[in-house]
């Protein structure tokens, strides 16, 4: 694997830059609406930079401005140290030999063998035929798929072709690789399938991944760090568990919402603002504290207990984020105060719902 | 048939078969640049060109709607320059070659662009230049349509080339209209009609089987 990791980067320059991209007041308009409202942001050599965002929320045109597919109208591009938002097409071009791609749709030209696409980016190169050949070989050996060497794409599965893609994408040693939806068309078990094959590469060959996606269980699998973007601009940017253990704004937590617990919905339809039976508070805790014997502790300081609800601990690049449920007795409305102070001295995020009026 | 109508028969056979593929040919050699030129002219397309792409579409247009009688004939002066004469097989394959080119640029270009677009962009991405894109994505990715393409203009050029009669080309629609219409010799008449009905079929099916060899789609 030695070969890899000499190659990945772009040049001796390059090691001393710890920012392999970094965007500033990236600004780019289709007629009157705006897909990129100046966007800024930083991608670290060797991470996994997953953006997340709705379909229409300007992250398909973000990541193609990253290889000049798609021009900037304004704001500054800089990727490995180099400023290409000026470059003409042909200056893009051999700058786009270090920087590969793979799509949704995987984009593999169905006129030619696997082999052949893989080997494609070294013909553009200029690389011989023997070497381009020997070099498909090593990476369909990678991907796990070197009886396929001489198949055409249409006689392959999804997550073949995806893996295809990513060896193509591999063929040239680049420092940066894009991932536009790459697992937005395939079942759950390929995608996580793929995702573990990014992650390898990620850190076989201290590749930098970018990646865009809809779905939050691909940057629970694989992100090191998420930026949300929404209408063009980015809402919320950080560390994968601690953007999961507190997000900040509304759309991350719509975002968020299938792979989160919720509230069960019968509860929730119940809640209301009066005082009733039981008080439901959510509490949200990520990172070493969520490692505690929490509820211990806050059963052992109350005089009255409350009730697990719903809820649980996950685990996010190894740091427990927990989301939990609890039902307070309101007999006593101070208890529910009393409760969340506790929690909140133990760095908790305690938000008080409302009532369940019904429960016995 | 007597010996000398099935020697008559066989030299208009020849006589069609040498107007179709000649003007065949040339027409795959001038169309195939000119369908690209239009799909990479094309708005959105990898060498966008306004201009250029409404005066070959105008051009192309303006060939396509004089029928090909007219054409035959208004290109006589042409013809007598290219060939030295303006009569004869060889003078028919001047204009059978001018008509069918747009002809085929128009049904190249159909397939052309249906070639996928993240096709392109994946080989851009790849740092592939406007060449690499035609040579690697566009004319590969849209060879069976440009076969199948081909093989409609040859049998329409079949058609075509029973007008060249009219310049004296000879072939076997000029065999069937002065034999079998003019001096009802109805048994020319059908002995042209499947011999026809034979070249048509036999080229529609080589398209065909050259089409499924090359289709991996």
């Amino acid at each position: 694997m030695n070969s890899f990791v000499s190659a990945a980067t772009i040049g001796a320059k390059a090691e001393a830059a710890a920012d392999i991209i970094r965007l500033s007041n990236v600004r780019r308009r289709f007629g009157e609406t705006p897909a990129l409202d100046g966007i800024s942001l930083t991608v670290r050599k060797g991470e996994i930079f997953g953006i997340i965002g709705r379909s229409g929320a300007g992250k398909s045109t973000l990541i193609r401005c990253l290889n000049g597919l798609e021009r900037a109208d304004s704001g500054e591009i800089h990727i490995d140290g180099r400023n290409i938002s000026g470059l003409a097409e042909r200056e893009l071009q051999p700058l786009r030999r270090r920087i590969s791609m793979i799509f949704q749709h995987f984009n593999l030209l169905s006129a030619k063998t696997v082999e052949e696409n893989i080997a494609l980016p070294l013909k553009i190169e200029g690389v011989a035929k023997p070497e381009r050949l020997q070099r498909a070989h090593e990476l369909l050996d990678l991907v796990g798929l070197a009886n396929k060497a001489k198949a055409y794409p249409s006689s392959l599965s999804g997550g073949q072709k995806q893996r295809v893609g990513i060896a193509r994408a591999l063929a040239v040693r680049p420092a940066l690789l894009l991932s536009d939806e790459a697992t937005s068309a395939l079942d759950p078990e390929t995608t996580r399938s793929i995702l573990a094959l990014l992650k390898d590469i990620n850190r076989m060959l201290g590749l930098t991944v970018v990646l865009i996606t809809h779905e939050m269980e691909v940057i629970r699998g694989i992100a090191d760090r998420v930026a949300v973007i929404d209408a063009g601009r980015i809402v919320e940017e950080g560390q994968v568990w601690s953007v999961f253990g507190n997000p900040q704004t509304a759309i991350t937590r719509s975002l968020l919402g299938s792979i989160r617990p919720q509230l069960p919905e019968h509860i929730a339809a119940r809640l209301s603002p009066e005082i009733g039976k039981e008080a439901i508070l959510s509490v949200d805790l990520a990172g070493p504290e969520a490692q505690g014997a929490l509820f211990a502790d806050l059963s052992a300081a109350l005089p009255h207990s409350f009730r697990l609800v719903h809820g649980g601990i996950d685990h996010i690049q190894n740091q427990p984020v927990a989301r939990f449920f609890i039902a307070v007795p309101a007999r006593d409305d101070s208890l529910k105060d009393q409760v969340a102070q506790f929690l909140t001295a133990r760095s908790a995020r305690v938000e008080v719902l409302g009532y369940d009026t019904d429960h016995a | 048939m007597t010996p000398i109508m099935l020697d008559l028969l066989l030299r208009s056979l020849w006589e069609t078969v040498l107007m179709t593929a000649a003007s065949g040919i040339i027409s795959l050699v001038a169309g195939l640049p000119l369908g690209l030129a239009l799909v990479l002219t094309a708005r959105g397309g990898i060498a966008e060109n306004r201009w250029i792409n409404s005066v070959l579409g105008a051009v192309i247009n303006g060939f396509r709607s004089v029928p090909f009688i007219i054409l035959l004939v208004a290109l006589i002066p042409l013809t007598r320059l290219i060939v030295g004469t303006a009569l004869g097989t060889w003078a028919a394959i001047v204009p059978l070659a001018i008509a069918a080119t747009p002809y085929y640029a128009r049904i190249a270009e159909v397939s052309l662009r249906e070639v996928d677009r993240g096709l392109i962009d994946a080989v851009r991405a790849m740092g592939g230049n406007r060449w690499t894109i035609i040579r690697e994505v566009l004319v590969p990715e849209a060879l069976p349509g440009i076969v199948a393409g081909f093989t409609v203009t040859l049998v329409t050029l079949i058609g075509a080339s029973a007008m060249a009669g009219a310049i004296g080309a000879g072939g076997l629609g000029d065999l069937a209209i002065r034999y079998g219409y003019q001096r009802f010799e109805t048994a020319v008449m059908i002995a042209v009609v499947i011999v026809l009905i034979v070249l048509v079929c036999g080229i529609q099916w080589f398209g065909d089987r050259l089409v499924q060899r090359l289709d991996h789609r």
